[in-house]
């Protein structure tokens, strides 16, 4: 018999539990959104198309997402040497660093917003030492990608970590064994089963950095067409009461990410199939 | 075992069950002590100030009427505030950065009648500010009056005009100096404010955050400040680090106040409302006015040092020079006025 065939499915509950997670996820998700597209309908295409190539819409949305995409590849890198140096060494204070990690996901983005822009200010303690060399970070595009970098970090060591825990140390020894140098072994060894995780954190970092807001505000300087991030925009319009303009910047940034992380998903996907089969 | 986890799990609900009865006598007890609440809905910097006038308040009524009144207050950007407000959130009070703020509550919610501005003396506005520098000790950039700011090479820090009432006195002030120093020539006012604002290098949501950015963060040459905000600053971070600069003119800032009709119909709380506004143009809150670095509409009441404190300078106001908020908003701060015209990019 076929494994997905229509007979019985061994596990029951399939009707009520689809029906309670489509229900779910139309109140949280669905709907809302469905809300915002309507609004942003209402403002007529020419309206929406004005908006949308604006000079400053399309200045902000550069920053939003480039700055995201930049901050997601630093993760990347830094976030899986984190989580390789806590599964493969067992150090003093190796638990308290590995808690340290998540501090981003709890901590109010404000607050981190406020702290990194005090630190990375002309006047303060990493400001200071870059300040001589011309390096500004606080309040220009840079400052964006800092604060997006913190944000994002959990993500990419939460997503690896469980990963590398199942992976045995054993097959990179045989790989040294057989003579590799370090560098295949990373590069032949280790990272192929790593990657589809790696991915996944790459794009859960991305996505939180394009709608960040709270931690990004306080650092970025917010000037438009240097520094303005596109929720900035959001906000700027519905300061004026212009919910609907709001709502078109929403809709913009809501497209853009589907598709760059739908985009993603498919290359995740299309990866792992080559692997199995490989 | 099962029985044993049944009665551990039993006396951990009873503790709970009586930890929340313990909460609700204490809160219960809390509520009993209070015979009337009022939410004022404020602004940014008003903070200290009406920290001091709700226990002056309090402590009248009570006289007064035997009624015990607590007051919460509610304070974040001017425009965020009023657009809380037209969402539904019950504000008896709303005490804002500009009278455009509250008509838009007003047109919005229908909560406040369109001549509120009427209901109250002074244009419902009992204190008065302006809008004056905030430079570096000693000046090292020289900067004595407007058009300083939009020389080449002076880093100006200003709340953005689009999220911030303050910053929308600012960027009049600013304009009314330019209309006076270039003899009304519109190109050339505007060019003055297009080269002040290529100069700003930090653009906050919100005043607050812009004295932060300049005082602590150290970044720039001047802040363009409420003047109260400026006084503020000399206070909590020291006189010796921070000079006010009085420019030769500037605007004559009415942040006004007014009752939420639609709410305190609904919440039974007109009365305590009414006079908690009408408090505010007692000799009383007038002199706690001053003492907060605002500018009192009755001088007399106020101390002489407090008042000293304040500069002579000559002062336009939104009616005279702009012809009103209803018609100043739209022109300068609406979708494509002249404050977003400054961000074209060159061609």
């Amino acid at each position: 018999m076929h494994p997905r065939g229509h007979a019985r499915r061994i596990l029951p509950g399939f009707h009520l539990s689809l029906g309670i997670t489509v229900t779910a996820l139309s109140c949280i998700v669905l709907i809302p959104l469905a809300a915002l597209v309507a609004k942003s309908a209402s403002t007529g295409v020419g309206t929406f198309v004005e908006i949308a190539t604006s000079p400053r819409t399309l200045a902000a949305l550069r920053l939003s997402f480039g700055a995201a995409l930049l901050a997601a590849m630093v993760n990347a890198v830094f976030g899986l040497l984190i989580a390789w140096i806590l599964v493969r060494y067992d150090f003093p204070g190796r638990r308290l660093v590995d808690a340290i990690v998540d501090l981003p996901f709890a901590m109010p983005t404000a607050v981190a917003g406020i702290a990194l822009a005090a630190i990375y200010a002309p006047n303060g303690i990493v400001g200071a030492v870059l300040d001589p060399y011309g390096i500004r970070v606080a309040y220009t595009p840079l400052g964006v990608a800092v604060a997006l970098v913190f944000i994002g970090l959990p993500f990419v060591v939460r997503s690896v970590q469980p990963v590398l825990e199942e992976l045995e140390s054993e097959l990179e020894e045989a790989a040294a064994l057989l003579g590799a140098n370090r560098l295949r072994v990373i590069w032949t060894v280790l990272l192929p089963p790593l990657l589809p995780a790696l991915i996944t954190g790459f794009v859960l970092a991305f996505a939180r950095g394009v709608g960040e807001y709270g931690s990004v505000i306080f650092i970025a300087g917010n000037v438009p067409l240097v520094s303005e991030i596109a929720p900035l925009l959001i906000v700027i319009r519905l300061e004026q009461f212009d919910y609907a303009g709001a709502a078109v910047v929403g809709v913009l940034m809501l497209v853009l990410s589907f598709v760059l992380i739908l985009g993603l998903n498919l290359f995740h996907a299309s990866f792992r199939r080559s692997i199995g089969n490989g | 075992m099962t029985a044993f986890c049944t009665k551990r799990l039993l006396d951990q609900a009873l503790a709970v069950l009586a930890l929340m009865f313990c909460f609700a006598v204490v809160a219960g007890v809390a509520r009993a002590q209070q015979d009337v609440e009022l939410l004022n809905v404020s602004y940014d910097p008003t903070r200290e100030l009406y920290r001091e006038v709700n226990a002056a308040f309090i402590a009248d009524w009570k006289a007064r009427s035997g009624q015990t009144a607590a007051i919460r207050l509610s304070h974040g950007g001017s425009g965020a505030q009023a657009r809380t407000v037209i969402d539904g959130l019950a504000a008896d009070v709303v005490t804002l950065a500009l009278a455009g703020d509250i008509d838009a509550i007003a047109q919005r919610s229908g909560k406040i009648p369109l001549n509120w501005q009427t209901r109250l003396p002074f244009n419902s506005a009992p204190y008065t500010s302006t809008i004056v520098l905030l430079v570096r000790k000693g000046n090292p950039k020289g900067i004595k009056d407007w058009g300083d700011l939009a020389k080449p090479g002076v880093g100006v820090v200003t709340p953005n005009p689009k999220t911030s009432g303050g910053a929308r006195w600012n960027y009049l002030a600013a304009w009314a100096w330019g209309q006076k120093a270039f003899g009304g020539d519109d190109t050339k006012v505007r060019d003055f404010i297009a080269a002040i604002f290529r100069n700003v290098i930090v653009l906050d949501t919100g005043a607050r955050g812009s004295t932060t950015t300049f005082a602590q963060r150290n970044i720039g040459d001047a802040l363009i400040a409420w003047e109260n905000e400026a006084f503020l600053v000399l206070e909590e971070f020291g006189a010796d680090k921070f000079e006010i600069v009085t420019p030769s003119l500037s605007i004559l800032a009415e942040p006004p106040v007014t009752l939420v009709d639609g709410n305190v119909e609904r919440k039974r709380t007109r009365a305590v409302a009414q006079a908690y506004l009408e408090f505010l143009y007692t000799p009383a809150a007038q002199a706690l006015i001053a003492k907060h670095f605002y500018r009192p509409r009755f001088q007399q009441h106020a101390r002489a040092e407090d008042l000293a404190r304040f500069k002579a300078l000559e002062l336009v106001t939104v009616d005279g020079a702009f012809g009103g908020w209803a018609k100043a908003q739209p022109q300068h701060f609406g979708d494509g006025g002249t404050f977003d015209q400054l961000y074209k990019p060159a061609r």
